[in-house]
């Protein structure tokens, strides 16, 4: 017969040191649960070990550097994420995506941390995580610690690129420029408790004239991991953000799917909805940055 | 019968008997009963939607340790084709199949261990040869002439001429009146438009589930959650050829059903291994299992042609209907081709209706059941014929509605009925002057239920202290305990906190048909009128009795028995309290007792309204506002029948937005879990406000009519016909979906 062992350490060493006596799919760890408890449910994991992260107080810690930088711990829950007032003003786009996940009850225990080492295509934070240049802060055996953009770290449907024994502790977004913002937004047949069809992330800086210095887009569920746009990126710089300077980059953004047909969505439906949301997000990206 | 008249408890809205344990966790539903020593059944179900069966082989498995019993179809009886209203051949073929399996998910075995995990390792280690076929997964294969057959022994029955060879299409049914085609000719307007509607689910929150323990005198108890337990009484004795009194079924709470659960899947299961076993058996389905396995609704295509005079008169109707039964013939569609224009005042009809077998699991009832899909179609043509006589909705619907002698399209003359008051409603509410804004549309349908009758009994145990129980057997699905109090408590004046209603299980109350067809309220609820003024009767022969008078010299009030006429003078009013307290010494123990084979449930009409905004960059459908107005004859308890209106509103929607089942090519369920089985989710929607309209049911005491079903008949439509007024796009084709919807407005826009 099959038993699960779980665990709850509290340090990362400790973490680690669980994590490295068997194999990924052998041991796995737990933040909220929201994901790997449904895999388990479903037949898809059947871990021997569960290690549990909440305890380890690295892993649900949420701090700013003086340069103004976000340390996100990865198993930080998405309702303390939402009640930050100062994550709401600096990233208000990856503070949108984390009020999207599930409903009340699964964000009490749902992390970004989670949602990211699960690599969903459609999970709602990959994009904003991608376009505010997150960093992937990791924890290996012997007391090693690595560095990953996310962009790296997300390597197919369902894979990081964590190896045995790895933890990922927490993730770093670097302060916005001056007259930055971003904005998230997703499509659902649903108003919630329903994934993402389409997801778009816009970050975008302005000048003092309004004209857009800098931008990023990445999309969700229109590829088989979540992907940045440089296309519908450069669509932007350059220009005041005008409806036909969005509506370049919606284009950009159709061209750059690469969708799968399925009970959630045809191929044909999420290429229009990811240049329809990117035109929106861009709008109310712009808006926000012009507002700091 | 006197009406109207007034109440004292009835159309109050007391707290619910059950609400207490409810909200606290503390009510047991099916799932929730274990027993020490108690076995897991888990079932062997097919991979494939169409195959033979060659050959089962269940010797590895049954070598696991811990594994007690296995059982296949070898183990129940085979039975007698035929039989109504439930095929017993079909049906103990649905439990475990035999020849084929006939859809995903179709039991072939079910094992006992000691542990959920045994038996699921078990189950996976029982090997079976399948000989692979075509799957039948929609209409148009089901009736092309060189579609794979499901049922070799299947003849179309009601063709003419009589079928020769076998076919997927089970049977045909004609209605017809009138003219047709003279009818059609008198039209100054002709529209006719085909429809298709996906496989839903009830999509009930408790799945399956059921413990049974079988002593070792072959006495068998199930407890399980269901609509019916004397129907999983009957239904169990019949597939294992046991007597009835060898099974007592005790109904759980139960945690939703909208028809579906009116039959049998695991309970006979479990029975057999807990026989086998001699051990008491649990078996609780996944969500899954239920999606893949359960009774689903019929997929349809219906076609509808509706003429009318330029004055707006309807003159004529035709309607062809196909609907999906699934493994087994018996879709509703004999029940949809007789509501689909029940609404209307139509002297020339002409529906046809089919049964056609798929390789999908068999449809079980869901809330009218046959009824919405049709009237999906039906009043999406009023809808349009109104518009091309640039009439408004409401009043051409009002011209043709049915009233008190409307002779029924579905045969009988109607008694009261309530439509024409429902369209009134609407029509004056503040919600049908409010303006709409752009991308904004307002819809509107009417919806028809029978309203079933079937057997009832109930009974009334006065207690010492001058309380009372009232004891039925119909499982509460929605609120029936807190109006069969609220009914005992009119007819006993005493209040209804005093009065304690439960559901028994299956030896202690006569039989009761199932809880299903709107019909609690009126049928039990009528049993237990009857059974409380047994009661009354019997408290006044007893004061009779007392004072020495006769019968016809004590009144019964407020809970009271007063003296008349000379007995007024020198005696003092007996209260129920003092006559129950006082029972021993004056005959005894006080029970009433009622039973009957309903007749005169009246049918429930609603008119729903609802307004709609399509974003036309996404096609994603947004409910704004909804308004359901319906005849309840007379709301015993308020509440409860408003939540019928909104569940049954919000379950259209679900119908009409997003529900489906998706297959794939070989006949895989792709979306058996609630993320991807769309249904509504509670911030989908705006309030679903409700009016109650009381047209009193002449046959029922106080007047009510059933009102669990009419409410899922309307909305399908009436969202359609919004999406229509917001984008100037027909759609024929459910679900409307964001993608489905952006198509549409794609081709539109060229
Ligand atoms: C009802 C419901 C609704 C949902 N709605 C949404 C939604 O709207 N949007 C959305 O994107 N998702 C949704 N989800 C999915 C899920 O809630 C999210 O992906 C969530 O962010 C996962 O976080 P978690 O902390 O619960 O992860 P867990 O389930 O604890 O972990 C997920 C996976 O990542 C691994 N893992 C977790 N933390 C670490 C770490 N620090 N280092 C290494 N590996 C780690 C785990 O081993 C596991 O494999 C929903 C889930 C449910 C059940």
């Amino acid at each position: 017969m099959h038993d699960t062992r779980y665990e709850a350490p509290r340090s990362i060493e400790e973490a680690v040191i669980m994590l490295s006596s068997g194999s990924v799919d052998d041991v796995r760890v737990l933040a909220g649960g929201t994901d790997l408890l449904v895999q388990m449910t479903s037949g898809g994991r059947s871990p021997s070990l569960i290690i549990n992260l909440k305890h380890i107080p690295e892993l649900t810690r949420i701090r700013f550097d003086d340069s103004g930088a976000l340390y996100l711990g990865a198993a930080a829950n998405a309702f303390t994420i939402g009640q930050n007032e100062r994550i709401r003003q600096q990233f208000p786009g990856l503070h949108e995506a984390v009020g999207l996940i599930g409903s009340d009850q699964i964000q009490g225990r749902a992390s970004v941390g989670g949602n990211l080492c699960n690599a969903s295509p459609a999970a709602d934070t990959i994009p904003s995580l991608l376009t505010s240049k997150a960093v992937c802060h990791i924890a290996g055996p012997g007391g090693a610690t690595r560095t990953l953009p996310v962009s790296e770290f997300i390597l197919g449907p369902g894979r990081n690129a964590l190896q045995a024994g790895e933890l990922l502790v927490e993730l770093e977004l670097p302060a916005p420029a001056a007259h930055s913002a971003d904005a998230y937004q997703r499509l659902i047949p649903r108003s919630e408790m329903d994934i993402a069809v389409v997801g778009v992330s816009v970050r975008v800086t302005v000048d003092n004239t309004g004209t857009c210095t800098d931008a990023s887009v990445a999309l969700g569920a229109v590829a088989p991991t979540p992907i940045l746009v440089p296309e519908a990126a450069a669509a932007l710089v350059g220009t005041r953000l005008e409806p036909a300077d969005l509506e370049r980059a919606a284009a950009a953004a159709s061209a750059a799917c690469r969708p799968l047909d399925d009970k959630r969505g045809t191929a044909e439906y999420r290429r229009r909805v990811a240049g329809v949301l990117t035109k929106r997000v861009a709008a109310e990206a712009a808006e926000r940055a012009r507002g700091r | 019968m006197t009406q109207p008249r007034s109440f004292r408890y009835v159309g109050t809205r007391p707290i619910r008997q059950d609400g207490a344990e409810k909200v606290t966790g503390r009510a047991n539903f099916g799932a929730d009963l274990s027993f020490p020593g108690m076995l897991w059944g888990r079932v062997l179900r097919s991979p494939h939607a169409h195959a033979k069966v060659v050959s089962i082989d269940t010797s590895a498995a049954s070598e696991i340790p811990g594994v007690k019993a296995i059982v296949t179809s070898a183990d129940l009886p085979e039975q007698r084709p035929g039989g109504d209203p439930t095929d017993m051949y079909d049906l103990t073929r649905n439990i475990l199949a035999r020849e084929k399996v006939l859809y995903e998910g179709h039991p072939i075995a079910a094992v006992a261990a000691t542990s959920r995990e045994i038996a699921d390792r078990a189950v996976a280690a029982i090997q079976v040869e399948y000989e692979l076929l075509e799957p039948v997964l929609d209409l148009d294969r089901a009736i092309a002439p060189d579609a794979p057959i499901l049922h070799a022994e299947l003849r179309c029955a009601g063709s003419d001429p009589k079928p020769e060879g076998p076919t997927n299409v089970a049977s045909r049914i004609l209605i017809e009146r009138g003219d047709v085609e003279r009818a059609f000719a008198d039209a100054d307007v002709v529209i006719e438009r085909e429809f298709t509607t996906p496989t839903v689910h009830q999509g009930y929150i408790e799945p399956f589930a059921c413990v049974a323990r079988t002593t070792e005198d072959g006495q068998s108890t199930l407890w399980c959650c269901t609509q019916g337990p004397f129907t999983v009484r009957s239904l169990c004795a019949a597939l294992l050829r046991i007597e009835t009194s060898k099974i007592k079924v005790i109904p759980s709470e139960i945690g939703g059903g909208f028809g579906g659960k009116t039959t049998v899947y695991q309970e006979p299961l479990a029975l057999l291994l807990s026989r086998k076993s001699g051990r008491a058996v649990k078996m609780v389905m996944t969500r899954q299992e239920v999606f893949r396995a359960t009774g689903p609704a019929s997929a349809s295509r219906i076609r509808v042609k509706l003429g009318a005079k330029r004055d707006g008169t309807l003159t004529a109707a035709e309607a062809s209907l196909a609907y999906e039964a699934g493994a087994f013939k018996g879709s509703p569609v004999v029940a949809g081709a007789m509501a689909m224009f029940a609404m209307y005042d139509l002297p020339s009809v002409r529906i046809e209706g089919f049964d056609v077998v798929t390789n999908k699991p068999k449809v079980n009832a869901y809330r009218a059941p046959g009824a919405p899909m049709a009237t999906f179609a039906s009043e999406s043509v009023v809808d349009e014929l109104a518009a091309s006589l640039e009439m408004d909705p409401i009043e051409f619907r009002l011209k043709n509605a049915v009233r008190q002698g409307s002779v029924a399209v579905y045969g009988p003359k109607l008694k009261a009925v309530g439509l024409v008051e429902c369209l009134e409603a609407l029509r004056d509410s503040e919600h049908y002057r409010t303006p709409l804004s752009e991308n904004q549309g307002r819809g509107i349908a009417c919806g028809f239920w029978f309203n079933g009758n079937m057997q009832s009994s109930a009974q009334i145990h006065v207690n010492e202290d001058g309380t009372a129980t009232v004891v039925s057997g119909c499982p509460d699905i929605g609120g029936s305990r807190a109006s069969l109090a609220l009914m005992a408590a009119e007819e006993l004046g005493i209040p209804v906190e005093q009065i304690r209603p439960i559901v028994a299980d299956t030896e202690t109350i006569g039989y009761n048909d199932g809880t299903g067809g709107s019909r609690v309220t009126y049928a039990t609820g009528t049993a237990v009128i009857e059974a409380a003024r047994d009661i009354v009767l019997q408290l006044r022969q007893r004061a009779a009795a007392f004072w020495d008078t006769q019968l016809e010299n004590v009144g019964y009030e407020d809970g009271k028995a007063i003296p008349l006429g000379d007995a007024a003078e020198n005696q003092q009013p007996l209260p129920l309290s003092t006559l129950a307290r006082r029972a021993a010494r004056m005959g005894g123990p006080i029970v009433g007792r009622s039973t009957w084979t309903a007749r005169g449930n009246g049918p429930s009409f609603a008119a729903h309204l609802v307004d709609v905004e399509v974003d036309p960059e996404t096609g994603r459908v947004e409910v704004l506002r909804y308004t359901a107005a319906q005849d309840a004859g007379k709301a015993i308890h308020p509440s409860y029948v408003e939540g019928q209106y909104q569940g049954g509103a919000v379950q259209g929607i679900g119908w009409a937005l997003n529900e489906a089942y998706f297959y794939d090519a070989e006949g895989h369920l792709q979306n058996a879990s609630f993320l991807d089985y769309r249904m509504p989710v509670a911030s989908d929607l705006p309030m679903i406000d409700t009016i109650v309209v009381e047209v009193p049911n002449p046959n029922h005491p106080y007047g009510v009519r059933g009102v669990g079903e009419t409410s899922i008949v309307p909305p399908l439509a009436a969202v359609a016909n919004a999406v229509q007024a917001a984008t100037g796009i027909r759609f024929v084709d459910l679900p409307m979906s964001p993608p489905a919807v952006l198509a549409a407005i794609d081709r539109t826009r060229g």
